[in-house]
């Protein structure tokens, strides 16, 4: 099975260590470390993080015509900030994943896979 | 024919519960189990009256519902080979093969030895935290209690293509996102979520019994206490399961005596103890010995030990509030509730003083919509002597309150303080 987890998580709390600084490879190292994890075990099928909401457009697309706003497509107490597409046996494998992901605080949204064209 | 109804209910209730967690757990596959276990029904519906009940009507179950899940398990196949066939990019997975023979369908389902193991892996796919509590609940009672989708439907007194569509969608669920059918990692945190499910039931019986009783509806009380002590068989190591069948038998005990004659509500220190039931209670202590010699206390136990408390007293002037008020301070500790902190504070009106019980009471905010957190602040206002405070908290208890003999109880609370 593949699953999705979107992970949702308040922007405005992240940490924002400077490269270079013990803080920010110290945070690296938890990321390598759970990405390679998540690729030894057979997980790991791709991923990414995303630039905050500062920077999102939301393009409303209608028969009228479209328009476009600034900012992300709902504005909420946490943000979509990144995703994981993962090879699970089940949901709860798929979940203790999930739990692993190094962001202490957040809402992450856990979605089997209907279907992907590149698989 | 009365004979074959009454063979064919027990062959819904008894064992097709049973044979489905057996077949689910032979193939892993709880959807074909279900189906499978449908046709059987379906045919013995059909056969029983005109060819009689077999001799052992559950082993019947066992071997029909078997061959219908191998048939739809071969017919699946068929259509694999052939989609195969017409279109191999559609099945790239090698490992996919059926292997499953005619060779393990002959026991008895109640002296399977996978028995126990394959309900319990059911239950906990019933009560999985991925699952909507009103799914859990409804799956629970569906195929672990063997209720039909219309006595849920009917218990619940919700529609029934309701309830049927909250049961597919569960099932859907279940199959589209893949929840597993395994015994959980931590066992000790999903055997919670079964537990708080078999306690729902169990007062979702109790609170909603006494209006026009219907003798044709299914009790839900007496499904929560058979669906604890089945888990009680599947897991007598577990010291919350006795807690819980305590506690529910503790207020089983009082259940004869909640209402009166004309269908009202009587509180608990107004009820004729003589209408307990003395088995209830004797069991129920029984139960909580059990339990506190596990020595793994928890929160049905804690809530036990109260109801045990009120139960045992000879009457209500007999009822040892302090141990009361101890508990209550404990099982605050592991369940932050308000609802536990209201019935805290209630307890420490009567062990010390109403002040104190009024100062105790949580924060307003929390239990605002709630009506028993206002009957419970007028009956501290009025023991207190605040006879205008009481009142306006009994008017509005009464104007949140929805059971009919709650209304008609607090209508006449509210008379009291005119």
């Amino acid at each position: 099975m593949e699953y999705m987890i979107l992970l949702h998580s308040d922007e405005s709390a992240a940490p924002d260590f400077a490269p270079g600084t013990p803080e920010f490879d110290e945070m690296m190292g938890e990321w390598m470390a759970f990405n390679a994890e998540l690729a030894e075990g057979g997980h790991m099928i791709g991923g990414a993080s995303l630039a905050p909401t500062a920077t999102a457009t939301t393009l409303h697309k209608s028969p009228q015509g479209n328009t476009m706003t600034d900012g992300p497509y709902a504005e909420t107490k946490e943000q979509l900030g990144g995703y994981y597409v993962i090879e699970a046996a089940d949901l709860d494998e798929a979940l203790a994943i999930a739990a692993k992901v190094p962001i202490p605080y957040g809402s992450f949204e856990v979605r089997p896979i209907a279907f992907r064209p590149e698989a | 024919m009365d004979n074959i109804d009454a063979a064919l209910a027990q062959l819904v209730r008894h064992d097709a519960p049973r044979v489905l967690a057996l077949l689910a757990g032979r193939f892993s596959d709880l959807h074909l189990a279900d189906d499978a276990v449908a046709d059987a029904l379906a045919e013995a519906t059909t056969q029983w009256p005109t060819q009689g009940v077999p001799a052992n009507p559950g082993a019947w179950l066992n071997r029909v519902a078997s061959r219908r899940a191998i048939d739809r398990v071969r017919r699946l196949d068929v259509e694999r080979r052939r989609t195969r066939a017409a279109a191999p990019e559609l099945h790239a997975d090698p490992n996919e093969t059926t292997t499953m023979h005619d060779t393990f369908l002959i026991d008895d389902p109640t002296t399977d030895p996978n028995l126990s193991e394959d309900q319990l892996r059911l239950m906990f796919l019933c009560c999985h935290p991925a699952l909507g509590t009103d799914s859990q609940v409804a799956l629970t009672l569906r195929l672990i209690a063997g209720l039909t989708t219309d006595e849920i439907a009917g218990a619940y007194l919700i529609p029934t293509p309701t309830l049927a569509q909250r049961i597919s969608r569960a099932k859907a669920k279940i199959r589209d996102a893949a929840i597993p059918l395994h015994m959980p990692e931590h066992l000790e945190h999903r055997l919670d979520a079964v537990l708080s499910v078999l306690y729902l039931v169990f007062n979702e019986g109790y609170l909603g019994r006494g209006e026009d009783p219907e003798p044709m509806r299914v009790d839900l009380c007496e499904e929560a206490l058979r669906l604890t002590r089945s888990l009680l068989d599947l897991l007598p190591d577990h010291a919350e399961i006795h807690g819980l069948l305590a506690l529910e038998l503790f207020h089983h005990a009082r259940s004869g005596a909640r209402l009166d004659s004309n269908a009202d509500l009587v509180l608990l220190p107004d009820q004729d103890r003589t209408r307990w039931y003395p088995a209830d209670i004797e069991n129920g202590n029984a139960a909580l010995r059990e339990a506190m010699a596990l020595q793994a206390p928890g929160r049905y136990q804690m809530q036990a030990m109260i109801a045990g408390y009120h139960t045992n007293a000879r009457d209500a002037a007999d009822t040892n509030w302090e141990r009361i008020a101890a508990l209550y301070d404990r099982l605050v500790t592991i369940d932050p509730s308000p609802i536990v902190a209201l019935n805290r504070a209630v307890a420490i009106g009567m062990a010390e003083t109403p002040q104190a019980g009024l100062a105790a009471l949580p924060q307003r905010d929390d239990l605002a919509d709630y009506h028993l957190f206002h009957a419970a602040h007028a009956e501290l206002q009025l023991l207190a002597g605040n006879v205008e405070a009481a009142r306006a908290a009994f008017a509005e208890a009464r104007r949140l309150a929805r059971n009919p003999a709650e209304i008609r109880h607090l209508d006449r609370r509210l008379a009291d303080t005119n």
